[in-house]
Protein backbone atom coordinates (compact mmCIF):
# COMPACT_ATOMS: atom_id res chain seq x y z
CA UNK A 1 0.00 0.00 0.00
CA UNK A 2 1.30 3.43 -0.86
CA UNK A 3 -0.28 6.61 -0.16
CA UNK A 4 0.76 10.42 -1.41
CA UNK A 5 -1.08 13.17 0.38
CA UNK A 6 -0.25 16.38 -1.17
CA UNK A 7 3.31 15.14 -2.34
CA UNK A 8 4.53 18.06 -4.19
CA UNK A 9 8.32 18.25 -5.28
CA UNK A 10 9.98 21.48 -6.76
CA UNK A 11 13.44 22.16 -8.35
CA UNK A 12 13.42 25.80 -8.38
CA UNK A 13 10.49 27.44 -10.03
CA UNK A 14 9.49 24.39 -11.65
CA UNK A 15 6.91 22.07 -9.96
CA UNK A 16 7.69 18.70 -11.19
CA UNK A 17 5.29 17.02 -8.71
CA UNK A 18 2.45 18.98 -7.71
CA UNK A 19 0.39 18.28 -4.79
CA UNK A 20 -0.49 14.70 -6.03
CA UNK A 21 -3.02 12.27 -3.63
CA UNK A 22 -3.53 9.02 -4.90
CA UNK A 23 -3.26 5.60 -3.13
CA UNK A 24 -1.96 2.42 -4.31
CA UNK A 25 -4.06 -0.89 -2.93
CA UNK A 26 -2.72 -4.29 -2.44
CA UNK A 27 -3.94 -6.81 -5.04
CA UNK A 28 -4.08 -5.28 -7.71
CA UNK A 29 -1.49 -3.77 -10.38
CA UNK A 30 -1.38 0.15 -10.40
CA UNK A 31 -0.53 1.76 -13.87
CA UNK A 32 1.05 5.20 -13.32
CA UNK A 33 0.81 6.43 -16.51
CA UNK A 34 1.55 9.85 -18.38
CA UNK A 35 3.58 11.57 -20.81
CA UNK A 36 7.44 11.96 -20.61
CA UNK A 37 8.40 14.42 -18.10
CA UNK A 38 5.13 14.48 -15.58
CA UNK A 39 6.87 13.33 -12.71
CA UNK A 40 6.43 9.54 -12.81
CA UNK A 41 9.92 9.24 -11.82
CA UNK A 42 10.49 11.99 -9.88
CA UNK A 43 7.21 10.67 -7.77
CA UNK A 44 8.57 7.28 -7.33
CA UNK A 45 12.26 8.22 -6.32
CA UNK A 46 10.36 9.98 -3.48
CA UNK A 47 8.66 6.79 -2.55
CA UNK A 48 11.88 5.24 -1.74
CA UNK A 49 13.55 8.38 -0.19
CA UNK A 50 16.07 9.39 -2.83
CA UNK A 51 14.14 12.43 -3.09
CA UNK A 52 12.66 14.66 -0.52
CA UNK A 53 9.28 15.98 -0.80
CA UNK A 54 9.38 19.32 -0.68
CA UNK A 55 5.93 19.32 0.75
CA UNK A 56 3.33 16.92 1.08
CA UNK A 57 4.49 13.22 2.28
CA UNK A 58 4.31 9.03 0.81
CA UNK A 59 4.15 6.45 2.87
CA UNK A 60 4.26 2.50 2.15
CA UNK A 61 2.63 0.11 4.49
CA UNK A 62 1.94 3.34 6.55
CA UNK A 63 5.38 4.64 7.72
CA UNK A 64 7.96 7.12 5.65
CA UNK A 65 10.38 4.29 3.28
CA UNK A 66 13.31 5.76 5.36
CA UNK A 67 11.30 4.66 9.16
CA UNK A 68 11.26 0.89 8.00
CA UNK A 69 13.52 -1.38 10.11
CA UNK A 70 14.14 -3.55 6.59
CA UNK A 71 13.04 -1.61 4.04
CA UNK A 72 13.75 -3.88 0.95
CA UNK A 73 11.31 -6.36 2.65
CA UNK A 74 8.68 -3.46 2.39
CA UNK A 75 9.21 -2.16 -1.10
CA UNK A 76 11.04 -3.61 -3.75
CA UNK A 77 11.86 -1.03 -6.99
CA UNK A 78 13.29 -0.90 -10.06
CA UNK A 79 14.15 2.60 -11.36
CA UNK A 80 14.35 3.83 -14.55
CA UNK A 81 18.11 4.62 -14.88
CA UNK A 82 20.98 1.55 -13.83
CA UNK A 83 21.39 1.41 -10.27
CA UNK A 84 24.26 -0.72 -10.55
CA UNK A 85 28.33 -0.57 -10.14
CA UNK A 86 29.11 -2.04 -14.21
CA UNK A 87 31.99 -4.00 -12.43
CA UNK A 88 30.50 -5.54 -10.07
CA UNK A 89 28.50 -9.19 -10.74
CA UNK A 90 25.42 -9.70 -10.63
CA UNK A 91 25.62 -11.88 -7.78
CA UNK A 92 27.61 -9.55 -5.94
CA UNK A 93 25.71 -7.09 -6.46
CA UNK A 94 22.36 -8.71 -5.13
CA UNK A 95 24.65 -10.12 -2.46
CA UNK A 96 25.86 -6.55 -0.94
CA UNK A 97 22.44 -5.61 -1.36
CA UNK A 98 21.01 -8.54 0.97
CA UNK A 99 23.94 -8.37 3.17
CA UNK A 100 22.60 -4.63 4.81
CA UNK A 101 19.02 -6.68 5.41
CA UNK A 102 20.78 -10.15 6.99
CA UNK A 103 19.00 -12.05 3.95
CA UNK A 104 20.24 -15.36 3.26
CA UNK A 105 22.60 -16.49 0.66
CA UNK A 106 19.86 -18.81 -0.38
CA UNK A 107 17.12 -16.20 -1.24
CA UNK A 108 19.45 -14.35 -3.99
CA UNK A 109 20.37 -17.52 -5.33
CA UNK A 110 16.38 -17.73 -5.60
CA UNK A 111 15.98 -14.81 -7.49
CA UNK A 112 18.96 -15.09 -9.73
CA UNK A 113 16.95 -18.10 -11.14
CA UNK A 114 13.69 -16.82 -10.72
CA UNK A 115 15.12 -13.75 -13.27
CA UNK A 116 16.69 -16.38 -15.51
CA UNK A 117 20.20 -15.00 -15.01
CA UNK A 118 22.12 -18.37 -13.97
CA UNK A 119 24.56 -18.19 -16.87
CA UNK A 120 25.34 -14.67 -16.00
CA UNK A 121 25.38 -13.89 -12.73
CA UNK A 122 28.99 -14.10 -12.43
CA UNK A 123 29.71 -11.73 -15.37
CA UNK A 124 30.58 -7.82 -15.16
CA UNK A 125 26.93 -6.49 -14.74
CA UNK A 126 28.49 -3.30 -17.41
CA UNK A 127 28.58 -5.72 -20.00
CA UNK A 128 24.68 -7.11 -19.55
CA UNK A 129 22.54 -6.25 -22.56
CA UNK A 130 19.37 -3.87 -21.82
CA UNK A 131 17.22 -6.98 -20.94
CA UNK A 132 19.60 -8.45 -19.01
CA UNK A 133 19.92 -5.08 -16.74
CA UNK A 134 15.81 -4.78 -16.43
CA UNK A 135 15.74 -8.68 -15.32
CA UNK A 136 18.80 -7.42 -12.67
CA UNK A 137 16.98 -4.92 -11.38
CA UNK A 138 13.99 -6.81 -11.33
CA UNK A 139 15.96 -9.62 -9.03
CA UNK A 140 17.17 -6.77 -6.80
CA UNK A 141 13.91 -5.75 -6.74
CA UNK A 142 12.21 -9.02 -5.43
CA UNK A 143 15.23 -9.58 -3.08
CA UNK A 144 13.63 -8.99 0.05
CA UNK A 145 10.17 -10.74 -0.77
CA UNK A 146 8.45 -7.22 -0.34
CA UNK A 147 5.00 -7.02 -0.37
CA UNK A 148 4.95 -3.67 -2.57
CA UNK A 149 6.75 -3.39 -6.24
CA UNK A 150 7.47 -0.45 -7.65
CA UNK A 151 8.81 -0.42 -11.16
CA UNK A 152 9.62 2.53 -13.62
CA UNK A 153 9.38 1.90 -17.26
CA UNK A 154 10.24 -1.86 -17.11
CA UNK A 155 9.55 -2.39 -20.89
CA UNK A 156 11.16 0.50 -21.96
CA UNK A 157 13.98 -0.89 -25.11
CA UNK A 158 12.93 -5.06 -24.03
CA UNK A 159 12.39 -7.24 -26.94
CA UNK A 160 8.74 -9.05 -27.18
CA UNK A 161 9.97 -11.87 -25.06
CA UNK A 162 11.19 -9.49 -21.83
CA UNK A 163 7.95 -7.73 -22.53
CA UNK A 164 5.86 -10.61 -22.50
CA UNK A 165 7.83 -11.92 -18.91
CA UNK A 166 7.40 -8.61 -17.54
CA UNK A 167 3.74 -8.81 -18.35
CA UNK A 168 3.38 -12.58 -16.58
CA UNK A 169 5.21 -11.29 -14.04
CA UNK A 170 3.72 -8.13 -12.93
CA UNK A 171 -0.09 -10.27 -12.95
CA UNK A 172 1.63 -12.89 -10.81
CA UNK A 173 2.91 -10.39 -8.60
CA UNK A 174 -0.42 -8.95 -8.17
CA UNK A 175 -2.20 -12.41 -7.84
CA UNK A 176 -0.23 -13.38 -4.68
CA UNK A 177 -2.14 -10.08 -3.20
CA UNK A 178 1.23 -7.69 -3.60
CA UNK A 179 0.96 -4.02 -3.74
CA UNK A 180 2.42 -3.37 -7.81
CA UNK A 181 2.98 -0.04 -9.45
CA UNK A 182 4.01 0.22 -12.59
CA UNK A 183 4.80 3.47 -14.11
CA UNK A 184 4.59 3.85 -18.19
CA UNK A 185 4.01 6.26 -20.84
CA UNK A 186 2.33 3.58 -23.18
CA UNK A 187 -1.13 3.24 -22.95
CA UNK A 188 -0.86 0.38 -24.98
CA UNK A 189 0.87 -1.51 -22.75
CA UNK A 190 -0.98 -0.44 -19.40
CA UNK A 191 -3.96 -1.36 -21.12
CA UNK A 192 -2.47 -5.04 -20.88
CA UNK A 193 -1.73 -5.19 -18.10
CA UNK A 194 -3.07 -3.00 -14.99
CA UNK A 195 -6.28 -2.75 -12.93
CA UNK A 196 -6.02 0.57 -11.85
CA UNK A 197 -4.41 3.82 -13.18
CA UNK A 198 -3.17 7.06 -12.13
CA UNK A 199 -3.03 9.55 -14.78
CA UNK A 200 -0.46 12.56 -13.93
CA UNK A 201 0.43 15.06 -16.48
CA UNK A 202 2.69 17.69 -15.58
CA UNK A 203 3.21 16.73 -11.91
CA UNK A 204 -0.31 17.06 -11.84
CA UNK A 205 -3.21 14.14 -11.23
CA UNK A 206 -5.54 13.91 -13.80
CA UNK A 207 -7.13 10.82 -13.36
CA UNK A 208 -7.68 7.69 -10.52
CA UNK A 209 -9.45 5.64 -12.48
CA UNK A 210 -9.84 1.64 -13.62
CA UNK A 211 -9.16 0.90 -17.53
CA UNK A 212 -13.09 0.23 -17.54
CA UNK A 213 -14.01 3.63 -15.90
CA UNK A 214 -11.74 5.38 -18.57
CA UNK A 215 -12.70 4.12 -21.43
CA UNK A 216 -16.62 5.01 -20.16
CA UNK A 217 -15.11 8.15 -19.32
CA UNK A 218 -13.95 8.89 -22.68
CA UNK A 219 -17.10 7.99 -24.47
CA UNK A 220 -16.41 3.99 -25.07
CA UNK A 221 -18.26 2.12 -26.80
CA UNK A 222 -20.38 4.25 -29.11
CA UNK A 223 -22.39 1.93 -31.64
CA UNK A 224 -23.19 3.15 -34.71
CA UNK A 225 -26.39 2.20 -36.22
CA UNK A 226 -27.65 3.77 -40.42
CA UNK A 227 -31.18 2.42 -40.68
CA UNK A 228 -33.76 3.70 -42.77
CA UNK A 229 -35.75 5.73 -40.23
CA UNK A 230 -33.41 6.78 -37.84
CA UNK A 231 -36.15 9.19 -36.56
CA UNK A 232 -38.20 6.42 -35.46
CA UNK A 233 -35.13 4.41 -34.00
CA UNK A 234 -34.09 7.16 -32.06
CA UNK A 235 -38.20 6.65 -30.33
CA UNK A 236 -37.15 3.01 -30.19
CA UNK A 237 -34.10 3.29 -28.54
CA UNK A 238 -34.01 5.69 -26.23
CA UNK A 239 -34.29 5.35 -22.82
CA UNK A 240 -32.85 6.01 -19.29
CA UNK A 241 -28.95 5.83 -19.64
CA UNK A 242 -28.62 5.57 -23.18
CA UNK A 243 -27.43 8.95 -25.61
CA UNK A 244 -28.45 9.57 -28.75
CA UNK A 245 -26.85 11.49 -31.38
CA UNK A 246 -26.70 11.56 -35.37
CA UNK A 247 -27.42 14.40 -37.86
CA UNK A 248 -30.77 15.20 -39.29
CA UNK A 249 -30.86 14.46 -42.45
CA UNK A 250 -28.49 11.87 -42.46
CA UNK A 251 -29.71 7.77 -41.48
CA UNK A 252 -26.31 7.36 -38.97
CA UNK A 253 -26.75 7.32 -35.59
CA UNK A 254 -24.41 6.81 -32.79
CA UNK A 255 -25.79 5.28 -29.45
CA UNK A 256 -23.76 5.00 -26.33
CA UNK A 257 -25.01 3.06 -23.51
CA UNK A 258 -26.66 0.26 -25.14
CA UNK A 259 -25.05 -2.77 -27.06
CA UNK A 260 -24.79 -3.49 -30.59
CA UNK A 261 -26.84 -6.85 -29.95
CA UNK A 262 -29.56 -4.76 -28.06
CA UNK A 263 -29.79 -2.40 -30.81
CA UNK A 264 -30.21 -4.84 -33.98
CA UNK A 265 -33.27 -6.45 -31.19
CA UNK A 266 -35.04 -3.48 -30.78
CA UNK A 267 -34.84 -2.44 -34.57
CA UNK A 268 -36.10 -6.19 -35.47
CA UNK A 269 -38.95 -5.69 -33.27
CA UNK A 270 -40.09 -2.67 -34.85
CA UNK A 271 -39.16 -4.05 -38.02
CA UNK A 272 -37.07 -1.24 -38.99
CA UNK A 273 -34.26 -1.94 -41.26
CA UNK A 274 -31.15 -1.67 -40.97
CA UNK A 275 -27.45 -1.13 -43.33
CA UNK A 276 -24.90 -1.17 -40.67
CA UNK A 277 -24.37 -2.12 -36.92
CA UNK A 278 -20.83 -1.57 -35.40
CA UNK A 279 -19.44 -0.79 -32.42
CA UNK A 280 -16.91 1.78 -32.63
CA UNK A 281 -14.86 0.82 -29.05
CA UNK A 282 -12.51 3.69 -28.17
CA UNK A 283 -8.85 3.07 -27.81
CA UNK A 284 -7.16 3.36 -24.61
CA UNK A 285 -4.92 5.13 -26.49
CA UNK A 286 -6.88 7.58 -27.53
CA UNK A 287 -8.27 7.82 -24.20
CA UNK A 288 -4.61 8.82 -22.61
CA UNK A 289 -4.21 11.09 -25.06
CA UNK A 290 -7.48 13.24 -24.62
CA UNK A 291 -7.03 13.05 -20.81
CA UNK A 292 -3.50 14.43 -21.20
CA UNK A 293 -3.12 16.60 -24.42
CA UNK A 294 -2.54 19.90 -22.89
CA UNK A 295 -0.47 18.39 -20.22
CA UNK A 296 2.16 17.33 -22.53
CA UNK A 297 5.73 18.33 -22.23
CA UNK A 298 6.82 18.16 -25.28
CA UNK A 299 4.34 18.65 -28.43
CA UNK A 300 5.90 17.55 -32.01
CA UNK A 301 4.27 18.69 -34.93
CA UNK A 302 3.30 17.21 -37.93
CA UNK A 303 1.18 20.04 -39.82
CA UNK A 304 3.11 22.12 -42.24
CA UNK A 305 2.91 25.53 -40.70
CA UNK A 306 0.06 27.34 -43.19
CA UNK A 307 0.19 31.06 -43.58
CA UNK A 308 -1.57 32.37 -40.71
CA UNK A 309 0.59 30.23 -38.83
CA UNK A 310 3.86 31.72 -39.97
CA UNK A 311 2.72 34.86 -37.36
CA UNK A 312 2.81 33.18 -34.81
CA UNK A 313 6.43 32.22 -34.28
CA UNK A 314 6.04 30.84 -31.04
CA UNK A 315 8.26 28.19 -30.13
CA UNK A 316 6.77 24.82 -30.03
CA UNK A 317 7.91 24.12 -26.25
CA UNK A 318 5.52 27.16 -24.80
CA UNK A 319 2.63 25.19 -26.15
CA UNK A 320 -0.51 24.02 -24.38
CA UNK B 1 11.93 -17.51 -19.43
CA UNK B 2 11.20 -18.74 -15.80
CA UNK B 3 8.07 -19.17 -14.21
CA UNK B 4 6.52 -16.13 -12.48
CA UNK B 5 3.66 -17.51 -10.19
CA UNK B 6 6.31 -18.09 -7.96
CA UNK B 7 7.87 -15.01 -7.78
CA UNK B 8 6.53 -14.57 -4.13
CA UNK B 9 9.77 -17.28 -2.91
CA UNK B 10 8.46 -17.95 1.00
CA UNK B 11 4.64 -17.95 1.48
CA UNK B 12 3.60 -15.29 3.33
CA UNK B 13 2.85 -16.85 6.47
CA UNK B 14 7.19 -18.11 7.05
CA UNK B 15 8.02 -14.21 6.45
CA UNK B 16 11.73 -13.91 7.67
CA UNK B 17 12.52 -11.20 9.44
CA UNK B 18 14.68 -9.01 8.34
CA UNK B 19 16.26 -5.90 9.92
CA UNK B 20 18.92 -3.31 8.74
CA UNK B 21 21.95 -2.52 11.14
CA UNK B 22 25.42 -0.58 11.45
CA UNK B 23 26.90 -4.07 11.66
CA UNK B 24 25.32 -5.26 8.49
CA UNK B 25 26.09 -2.17 6.94
CA UNK B 26 29.50 -2.65 7.29
CA UNK B 27 29.72 -6.16 5.89
CA UNK B 28 28.20 -4.78 2.68
CA UNK B 29 30.50 -2.23 1.92
CA UNK B 30 32.96 -4.90 2.79
CA UNK B 31 31.77 -7.20 0.28
CA UNK B 32 31.65 -4.52 -2.28
CA UNK B 33 34.53 -3.16 -1.76
CA UNK B 34 36.30 -6.20 -2.43
CA UNK B 35 34.31 -7.14 -5.45
CA UNK B 36 36.06 -4.62 -7.70
CA UNK B 37 39.13 -5.15 -9.45
CA UNK B 38 39.90 -1.44 -9.22
CA UNK B 39 40.43 -1.61 -5.29
CA UNK B 40 42.68 -4.93 -5.68
CA UNK B 41 44.68 -2.79 -8.81
CA UNK B 42 44.45 0.95 -6.83
CA UNK B 43 45.87 -0.95 -3.68
CA UNK B 44 48.42 -2.94 -5.51
CA UNK B 45 49.73 -0.25 -7.07
CA UNK B 46 49.75 2.00 -3.62
CA UNK B 47 51.91 -0.74 -1.73
CA UNK B 48 54.46 -0.99 -4.97
CA UNK B 49 54.73 3.25 -4.69
CA UNK B 50 55.60 2.68 -1.18
CA UNK B 51 57.74 0.18 -1.46
CA UNK B 52 59.76 1.12 -4.53
CA UNK B 53 60.30 4.94 -4.43
CA UNK B 54 61.23 3.81 -0.82
CA UNK B 55 64.25 1.74 -1.77
CA UNK B 56 65.30 3.55 -4.78
CA UNK B 57 65.76 6.71 -2.47
CA UNK B 58 67.57 4.10 -0.07
CA UNK B 59 69.52 3.13 -3.12
CA UNK B 60 70.39 6.81 -3.88
CA UNK B 61 71.30 7.24 -0.79
CA UNK B 62 73.94 5.01 -0.60
CA UNK B 63 75.40 5.71 -4.00
CA UNK B 64 75.63 9.40 -2.79
CA UNK B 65 77.45 8.50 0.40
CA UNK B 66 79.74 6.51 -1.64
CA UNK B 67 80.72 8.76 -4.57
CA UNK B 68 81.30 10.71 -1.20
CA UNK B 69 78.66 13.89 -1.11
CA UNK B 70 78.83 13.57 2.55
CA UNK B 71 78.06 17.29 3.33
CA UNK B 72 75.44 17.16 1.04
CA UNK B 73 72.00 18.37 3.41
CA UNK B 74 70.10 15.36 1.42
CA UNK B 75 72.59 13.08 2.63
CA UNK B 76 73.75 15.27 6.34
CA UNK B 77 70.05 15.08 7.70
CA UNK B 78 68.79 11.76 6.70
CA UNK B 79 67.97 8.80 8.41
CA UNK B 80 66.80 5.29 7.65
CA UNK B 81 63.16 6.25 8.32
CA UNK B 82 62.62 8.78 6.65
CA UNK B 83 64.36 7.72 3.44
CA UNK B 84 62.38 4.00 3.31
CA UNK B 85 59.09 6.10 3.64
CA UNK B 86 59.55 8.66 1.03
CA UNK B 87 57.61 6.42 -1.46
CA UNK B 88 54.53 6.98 1.39
CA UNK B 89 54.02 10.74 -1.02
CA UNK B 90 52.81 8.44 -4.27
CA UNK B 91 51.83 5.93 -1.87
CA UNK B 92 48.88 8.44 -0.33
CA UNK B 93 48.06 9.67 -3.69
CA UNK B 94 46.66 5.94 -4.92
CA UNK B 95 44.96 5.52 -1.42
CA UNK B 96 43.30 8.55 -1.68
CA UNK B 97 42.69 8.14 -5.53
CA UNK B 98 40.82 5.02 -3.92
CA UNK B 99 38.83 6.76 -1.08
CA UNK B 100 37.38 9.29 -3.78
CA UNK B 101 36.19 5.88 -5.95
CA UNK B 102 34.69 4.41 -3.05
CA UNK B 103 32.14 6.93 -2.75
CA UNK B 104 32.09 9.08 -5.81
CA UNK B 105 31.93 5.96 -7.95
CA UNK B 106 28.92 5.40 -6.54
CA UNK B 107 27.11 8.27 -7.82
CA UNK B 108 29.04 7.95 -11.20
CA UNK B 109 27.52 4.96 -12.09
CA UNK B 110 23.93 5.36 -10.47
CA UNK B 111 25.05 2.10 -7.68
CA UNK B 112 24.20 4.83 -4.89
CA UNK B 113 20.34 4.45 -5.84
CA UNK B 114 20.67 0.78 -4.93
CA UNK B 115 22.92 1.47 -2.11
CA UNK B 116 20.72 3.94 -0.38
CA UNK B 117 17.41 2.07 -0.83
CA UNK B 118 18.96 -0.69 0.79
CA UNK B 119 20.44 1.48 4.20
CA UNK B 120 18.05 4.96 3.55
CA UNK B 121 18.93 6.26 6.49
CA UNK B 122 22.44 7.27 4.52
CA UNK B 123 24.47 8.01 7.14
CA UNK B 124 25.75 4.60 7.90
CA UNK B 125 26.53 3.80 4.59
CA UNK B 126 28.97 7.00 5.03
CA UNK B 127 30.67 6.05 8.23
CA UNK B 128 30.61 2.04 7.22
CA UNK B 129 32.41 2.99 4.04
CA UNK B 130 35.17 5.11 5.95
CA UNK B 131 35.32 2.25 8.52
CA UNK B 132 36.04 -0.26 6.20
CA UNK B 133 38.56 2.17 4.29
CA UNK B 134 40.63 3.71 6.75
CA UNK B 135 40.93 0.03 8.45
CA UNK B 136 42.43 -1.55 4.67
CA UNK B 137 44.50 1.86 4.27
CA UNK B 138 45.60 1.53 7.88
CA UNK B 139 46.70 -2.22 7.64
CA UNK B 140 47.97 -1.65 3.59
CA UNK B 141 49.91 1.55 5.17
CA UNK B 142 51.79 -0.02 8.33
CA UNK B 143 52.84 -3.32 6.22
CA UNK B 144 53.92 -1.42 3.43
CA UNK B 145 55.77 0.83 5.88
CA UNK B 146 57.67 -2.09 8.10
CA UNK B 147 58.42 -3.83 4.48
CA UNK B 148 60.13 -0.68 3.23
CA UNK B 149 62.26 0.08 6.68
CA UNK B 150 62.81 -3.65 6.47
CA UNK B 151 64.27 -4.25 3.78
CA UNK B 152 65.54 -0.53 3.06
CA UNK B 153 67.75 -1.33 6.40
CA UNK B 154 69.85 -3.85 4.46
CA UNK B 155 69.96 -1.82 1.54
CA UNK B 156 71.32 1.10 4.07
CA UNK B 157 73.34 -1.39 6.65
CA UNK B 158 76.81 -0.02 7.88
CA UNK B 159 75.84 3.85 6.63
CA UNK B 160 75.11 6.98 8.63
CA UNK B 161 71.23 6.50 8.06
CA UNK B 162 71.14 2.70 9.05
CA UNK B 163 68.59 1.86 11.89
CA UNK B 164 66.82 -0.79 13.21
CA UNK B 165 63.43 -1.70 14.48
CA UNK B 166 64.92 -1.33 17.90
CA UNK B 167 65.72 2.01 17.47
CA UNK B 168 63.99 4.98 18.94
CA UNK B 169 60.75 5.78 17.76
CA UNK B 170 61.12 3.49 14.59
CA UNK B 171 58.15 1.98 15.41
CA UNK B 172 55.95 4.21 16.01
CA UNK B 173 56.87 6.03 12.90
CA UNK B 174 56.24 3.37 11.26
CA UNK B 175 52.66 2.53 12.54
CA UNK B 176 51.93 6.51 12.30
CA UNK B 177 52.96 5.48 8.73
CA UNK B 178 49.47 3.73 8.19
CA UNK B 179 47.36 6.20 10.27
CA UNK B 180 48.58 8.84 7.88
CA UNK B 181 47.50 6.48 4.84
CA UNK B 182 44.06 5.48 6.54
CA UNK B 183 43.40 9.17 7.38
CA UNK B 184 44.17 10.46 4.00
CA UNK B 185 42.02 7.31 1.97
CA UNK B 186 39.08 8.46 4.98
CA UNK B 187 40.08 12.05 3.51
CA UNK B 188 39.23 10.61 -0.35
CA UNK B 189 35.87 9.09 0.82
CA UNK B 190 34.66 12.27 2.81
CA UNK B 191 35.47 14.20 -0.36
CA UNK B 192 33.87 11.86 -2.65
CA UNK B 193 30.82 11.81 -0.82
CA UNK B 194 30.71 15.76 -0.51
CA UNK B 195 31.41 16.01 -4.57
CA UNK B 196 29.65 13.21 -5.69
CA UNK B 197 32.10 13.18 -8.51
CA UNK B 198 35.15 11.64 -9.16
CA UNK B 199 36.81 14.46 -11.26
CA UNK B 200 35.89 16.41 -8.39
CA UNK B 201 36.71 14.72 -5.99
CA UNK B 202 40.65 13.84 -6.48
CA UNK B 203 41.17 17.13 -7.86
CA UNK B 204 40.63 18.82 -4.11
CA UNK B 205 42.61 15.98 -2.60
CA UNK B 206 45.64 16.16 -5.15
CA UNK B 207 44.99 19.90 -4.91
CA UNK B 208 45.20 20.08 -0.83
CA UNK B 209 48.03 17.50 -0.71
CA UNK B 210 50.45 18.18 -3.54
CA UNK B 211 49.49 22.42 -4.69
CA UNK B 212 48.38 23.76 -1.80
CA UNK B 213 52.12 23.47 0.39
CA UNK B 214 53.19 25.19 -2.31
CA UNK B 215 50.96 28.19 -2.25
CA UNK B 216 52.12 28.93 1.22
CA UNK B 217 55.50 29.89 -0.16
CA UNK B 218 53.44 33.33 -1.26
CA UNK B 219 52.45 33.93 2.35
CA UNK B 220 55.40 36.03 4.12
CA UNK B 221 57.67 33.76 6.13
CA UNK B 222 56.20 34.50 9.77
CA UNK B 223 53.02 32.98 9.00
CA UNK B 224 54.44 30.40 6.53
CA UNK B 225 55.92 28.63 9.79
CA UNK B 226 52.80 29.36 11.39
CA UNK B 227 49.79 28.21 9.18
CA UNK B 228 52.12 25.05 6.66
CA UNK B 229 52.57 23.06 9.92
CA UNK B 230 48.55 22.83 10.15
CA UNK B 231 48.03 21.60 6.33
CA UNK B 232 47.35 17.49 5.71
CA UNK B 233 50.29 17.14 4.19
CA UNK B 234 52.85 18.51 6.60
CA UNK B 235 50.78 17.23 9.66
CA UNK B 236 50.80 14.35 7.93
CA UNK B 237 55.03 14.02 7.78
CA UNK B 238 55.37 15.14 11.28
CA UNK B 239 53.07 12.20 12.27
CA UNK B 240 55.51 10.04 10.84
CA UNK B 241 58.86 11.63 10.85
CA UNK B 242 61.58 10.39 13.06
CA UNK B 243 62.84 13.69 14.59
CA UNK B 244 60.71 17.48 14.57
CA UNK B 245 62.09 19.93 12.94
CA UNK B 246 61.47 23.80 14.35
CA UNK B 247 58.37 24.61 12.29
CA UNK B 248 56.53 20.99 12.80
CA UNK B 249 53.86 20.03 15.09
CA UNK B 250 54.36 16.92 17.29
CA UNK B 251 54.18 13.08 15.69
CA UNK B 252 50.42 13.24 18.31
CA UNK B 253 49.81 16.67 17.36
CA UNK B 254 50.11 15.74 13.77
CA UNK B 255 48.14 13.31 13.90
CA UNK B 256 45.40 15.46 16.05
CA UNK B 257 45.44 18.25 13.44
CA UNK B 258 45.48 15.05 10.60
CA UNK B 259 42.27 13.40 12.32
CA UNK B 260 40.76 17.02 12.54
CA UNK B 261 40.77 17.85 8.88
CA UNK B 262 39.18 13.93 8.34
CA UNK B 263 36.63 14.43 10.80
CA UNK B 264 35.49 18.40 8.89
CA UNK B 265 35.64 16.35 5.46
CA UNK B 266 33.64 13.51 6.82
CA UNK B 267 31.20 16.26 8.76
CA UNK B 268 30.78 18.02 5.11
CA UNK B 269 29.68 14.99 3.40
CA UNK B 270 27.69 13.64 6.75
CA UNK B 271 25.97 16.61 5.88
CA UNK B 272 25.06 16.60 2.10
CA UNK B 273 24.27 13.38 2.58
CA UNK B 274 21.30 13.58 4.71
CA UNK B 275 20.39 16.65 3.05
CA UNK B 276 20.79 16.72 -0.50
CA UNK B 277 18.42 14.06 -3.15
CA UNK B 278 20.58 11.14 -4.09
Amino acid sequence: MIEAQQLTKRYGEKTAVDRLDFTVRPGTVTGFLGPNGAGKSTTMRMIVGLDAPSSGSVTVNGRRYAEHTAPLQEVGALLEAKSIHPGRSAFNHLNSLALTHGIPRRRVEEVIELTGLQSVARRRAGAFSLGMGQRLGIAAALLGDPATIMLDEPVNGLDPEGVLWIRNLLTGLAAEGRTVFVSSHLMSEMALTADHLIVVGRGRLLADTTVKDLIRQSGGDTVKVASSDPARLREVLAGPGVEITGRSGSEELEVTGLAARAIGLKAAEHGIALFELSTKGVSLEEAFMELTRDDVEYHGSTTVPSVHHAEAAEPVGSAA
Amino acid sequence: MSTTTTAAGPARAERPVYKVTMGRTVQAEWAKFWSLRSSWITLAVALVFVLAFGLIRDWRYTVMMNAGHVHDPEVLDANGVGLSLFGLNFGQLAVGVLGVLVTAGEYSTGMIRSTLAAVPRRLPVLWAKALIFGAVALLLGVVAAFAAFGIGSGILSGSKAALGFGDAGVIRSLIMAGAYLALIGICGVALGSLLRSVAGGIAVLLGTLLLVPGLMELLPTSWQNNVSQFLPDHAGDSMYALHQDLHTLSATNGLLVLMGWAALALAGAAYRLKRSDA
